[in-house]
């Protein structure tokens, strides 16, 4: 297996290097992002209280500069040139970045002709990409927006056992959606347990009907990855026989005509990548059980879950969790809607932080997206009020850190470190309350949102001259 | 210490004498009556499932329960509406998601009352969040069915008032019913009211109505004749223009009004008319093309306007199991700009009145004891109830996530070593 992973990663390698003439793999990156951070100048947000995302709440003045924070700490001297916003009462953090959404793909206005999320036509469809559906006039973009959220990660639905693929974006006005697309973030792998594929499969005669005809079907796709895995080494070793070593003399005609590489495959490509690590797993999983069913699959086959999504019952596992290094996106309260959600308990996130694991708050709804703050708050409230060992510090974590973390993406954002992007809120006061309203936010060290004025909202495309405004006729 | 009392009321036969009483003393908190400015610190005595006094320094009778609630608040308990508590043990499953669908186009003849289980898990997690009433009504069709206000103490017979309204669509999914268009949906709903006003009359001998099966007319008479109320779903400005005019022609009609997102546009004919409305005030998005003036701010200016403003759920989203949520709601009303003793007054008061439910909703002396005590600001997220009473019955905030907790705690939380 290591030897596979191994010669996956030379095959990149090879083919960023002029020396290679013949691409031993695949491109990887053929929808690149195009984001450009919009241009301000220097920022110096004053006075406030910080919720830095790491587990911190103190207060501190905050300098965005050339995209970045440049400066956390008491008494910043303002920069030259800089905008000076007066903090004081108010709290400043981290962008807030939902690790499971849905907005682009099933936008509003809710219509048949806009539903785009479930490519609910056979259980392995490791080969739909999520962006290929993203519509980034979705109004819900902008109201996410307006509730703090910089960052989120969208997903293909959860009919399928490998749904496809997930897009991480940034929260800006955009064309189209590589000018969303989050520069340098890994891609994702979206994979359902339990009651939605052997559903809708089974309701249609075919497999997956069960729990174990769900797991024959990842089992069953799995190793046709590992077949594809190795067709494409052999190639590249031909390749490496055919062309000599790197930087060596290429044998000419002696040998016959350049190896044929293996037809490509956009399904396994995806679970290949999930195999090799560069692509994550999110899988939306309720019930600890099939947690532990999923981690022991993960070992069968050599790869890393990433997080279980909607997990109502980590709490059940969480010292598991924390073990095995496993993220749990969760939602505060949502419960009852299905038998694996009927386990759910209001103390689910608390105990998993209390019990060393990564905790996540995740909304998974165009509406919940919108206040993720007041999840959070719930869930510190509920665990504290249950005697957990959790504070208003770690309740920041499970917005922005843990996210950024379960994305591949922490090293740039998530919290206020001097030198991650300029993805901030200020907050009107406390934003674990319910009365807190974001004020402004800034992306890659930009005002995006401003909350002045009557019709400072921002809209997407669908909503303008819409009966939406107060000064409409 | 309530059910010991219970049990020696029991041993002694007295449960059900109207002498036995039981009088509650809930001292020093912050009371908000609905009737009258807060009481920075009051006290409340519940006697015999009513509000006995309510006021600063109340005396309690000899042997009285009591309760300090120095430092909480004092509240009349949540009613929730529109709600699907109790109708469906747990969704997407045909076992137990009952009483939700109309079988048919127009299922006037549904009943929730009957359906409602209150023994449903859905039932104690409200209640562990301080609602004590809700409204429950079948989802779906023109009309969806006659509701019920039901008690949330988990007692076998917790119906409060059964068929107590009745609830239509006047909007796109009630359209998608009326032969699948706007045009023939108000025509259809002249028709079935025509048919129920006229019924038994129409029916004799054989006859049919014009829409309405007679089953269905005979269930929507009273609500024809005015006996009960119409719960109008309609979200578009035009469409509520459409439904108070259908007031105007039949004033004997009782009206309230469902959904109403773009309420704020004729916010002023709505006052004026006088029609209640129940919204949720967390939609801001156009989520349909009846839903396009979404605002957050739609509570507050329909309020502001003079409208009688309740805030509940909607059909079809969280409202068979997060009835709890109508406090953060009307917490989010408040940031978005509604007065707080309006928006609390919107899922207490307002909606009790709505349903018609008299002698709820408020702390005033003769009131049904429906009373929590919370442990801070019931409308922020962060508070929770520490006392539920029902009808003067202090209730269980005991839930399947409670003992869930307690039994998963001890194992992944234990020392290691």
């Amino acid at each position: 297996m290591q030897r596979f992973v191994l010669a996956g990663a030379l095959a990149l390698l090879f083919s960023n290097t002029a020396l290679a003439a013949i691409a031993t793999t695949w491109n990887r990156n053929p929808y690149p992002s195009t984001y450009v951070r919009a241009a301000s100048a220097p920022i110096l947000l004053r006075g406030g209280m910080v919720l830095d995302g790491k587990g911190g709440e103190y207060r501190a003045d905050v300098v965005l500069a050339d995209g970045k924070i440049q400066a956390i700490g008491e008494g910043l001297p303002l920069p030259v040139g800089a905008i000076l916003i007066d903090a004081t009462g108010k709290w400043v953090t981290p962008g807030i970045i939902d690790v499971h959404s849905h907005l682009g793909v099933y936008p509003s206005p809710s219509i048949d002709s806009t539903s785009d999320g479930n490519e609910a036509t056979e259980p392995v469809t490791a080969d739909m990409w999520a962006e290929h559906s993203v519509w980034p006039q979705d109004a819900g973009f902008y109201r996410a927006l307006a509730g703090g959220v910089t960052s989120l990660h969208v997903l293909p639905g959860s009919a399928n056992l490998f749904g496809g693929r997930g897009v991480t974006l940034k929260n800006v006005h955009a064309r189209s959606v590589q000018d969303m697309k989050f520069p340098g973030a890994p891609y994702s792998l979206k994979m359902a347990c339990g009651e939605n594929p052997k559903r809708v499969y089974g309701e249609q005669g075919t497999s997956p009907a069960t729990r174990m005809g769900n797991f024959a079907g990842y089992r069953k796709a799995l190793l046709e990855a590992q077949s594809y895995q190795r067709a494409w080494a052999d190639y590249a070793k031909k390749v490496e026989e055919f062309e000599g070593p790197p930087g060596g003399k290429r044998k000419k005609g002696g040998d016959g005509d350049a190896p044929t590489p293996p037809d490509r495959d956009l399904e396994k490509e995806t679970l290949v990548g999930l195999l090799t690590g560069e692509i994550l797993l999110e899988n939306h999983c309720y019930r600890a059980d099939e947690m532990i069913q999923v981690l022991d699959m993960a070992r069968e086959f050599g790869f890393k879950v990433t997080a279980f999504h909607h997990a109502v019952e980590s709490y059940k596992v969480a010292d598991i969790l924390a073990r095995e290094g496993v993220c749990s996106a969760m939602w505060a309260d949502w419960w009852g809607f299905k038998l694996e959600a009927y386990d759910q308990i209001d103390e689910n996130i608390a105990l998993v932080q209390a019990a060393g694991a990564c905790a996540i708050v995740h909304s998974d709804s165009e509406l919940g997206i919108q206040r993720l703050n007041q999840e959070a708050a719930k869930a510190l409230a509920d665990g504290r009020r249950a005697g957990l060992n959790v504070t208003r510090g770690d309740a920041w974590t499970w917005l922005s850190a843990n996210p950024a973390k379960a994305l591949g993406i922490l090293e740039t954002t998530g919290t206020l470190d001097a030198g991650k992007a300029g993805d901030v809120v200020l907050w009107s006061g406390d934003p674990l309350s319910v009365y807190a309203k974001a004020e402004a936010i800034f992306i890659d060290g930009a005002k995006v949102f401003d909350r002045t004025g009557e019709d400072a909202r921002p809209l997407a495309d669908f909503e303008l001259a819409q009966p939406n405004r107060r000064s409409a006729p | 210490m309530i059910r010991a009392r219970i049990a020696i009321a029991l041993a002694f036969g007295l449960l059900s004498s109207p002498a036995w009483a039981e009088s509650v003393l809930i001292s020093g908190g912050k009371v908000v009556t609905n009737a009258g400015p807060m009481l920075e610190s009051g006290d409340v005595l519940i006697t015999d499932g009513k509000v006995a006094a309510v006021g600063k320094r109340v005396a309690a009778p000899a042997g009285a329960q009591r309760i300090d609630a120095t430092g909480k608040w004092v509240t009349p308990g949540l009613f929730a509406g529109l709600t699907r508590v109790g109708l469906a043990d747990i969704g997407l499953d045909d076992s137990s998601d009952i009483g939700t669908e109309g079988a048919d186009a127009i299922g006037a003849a549904l009943d929730a009352g009957p359906a409602f289980n209150p023994a449903s898990a859905s039932v104690s997690v409200s209640r562990a969040a301080g609602v004590t009433r809700a409204a429950i009504a079948p989802e779906g069709g023109l009309f969806s069915g006659r509701g019920a206000v039901v008690r949330l103490d988990g007692a076998p017979d917790s119906i409060a008032a059964p068929q107590a309204f009745i609830l239509l669509d006047a909007g796109e999914r009630g359209a998608s019913q009326a032969h699948g268009s706007r045009t023939s949906l108000w025509p259809t709903l002249e028709a079935a009211l025509d048919d129920a006003a006229s019924y038994p009359a129409r029916y004799r001998g054989g006859q049919t109505g014009l829409i309405l099966s007679e089953l269905d007319a005979q269930a929507l008479s009273p609500f024809a004749r005015g006996e009960g109320l119409l719960l109008i779903r309609a979200e578009r400005a035009a469409d509520l223009l459409q439904v108070m005019a259908l007031k105007r022609r039949h004033t004997a009609l009782k009206i309230a009004i469902i959904g109403a997102t773009e309420g704020w546009r004729v916010a002023s004919q709505l006052a004026q008319s006088g029609t209640p409305v129940l919204i949720d005030p967390m939609n801001a998005l156009p989520q349909s093309f009846e839903q396009l003036g979404a605002r957050l701010d739609n509570a507050a200016l329909l309020k502001a306007a003079g409208v009688k403003v309740s805030i509940g759920l909607m059909p079809g989203g969280d409202e068979a199991f997060q009835a709890r949520l109508v406090s953060q709601y009307a917490g989010n009303a408040v940031a978005n700009g509604m007065r707080w003793e309006d928006a609390f007054a919107a899922i207490t008061a307002a909606p009790a009145d709505l349903f018609g439910q008299r002698g709820l909703g408020r702390l005033s002396v003769g009131a049904i004891a429906d009373v929590v005590v919370w442990d801070g600001d019931p409308l922020e997220v962060t508070s929770a109830a520490e006392h539920v009473f029902i009808s003067g019955q202090e209730a269980s905030l005991a839930t399947r996530q409670t003992a869930l907790l307690a039994r998963y705690r001890k194992i992944v939380l234990k020392p290691k070593g």
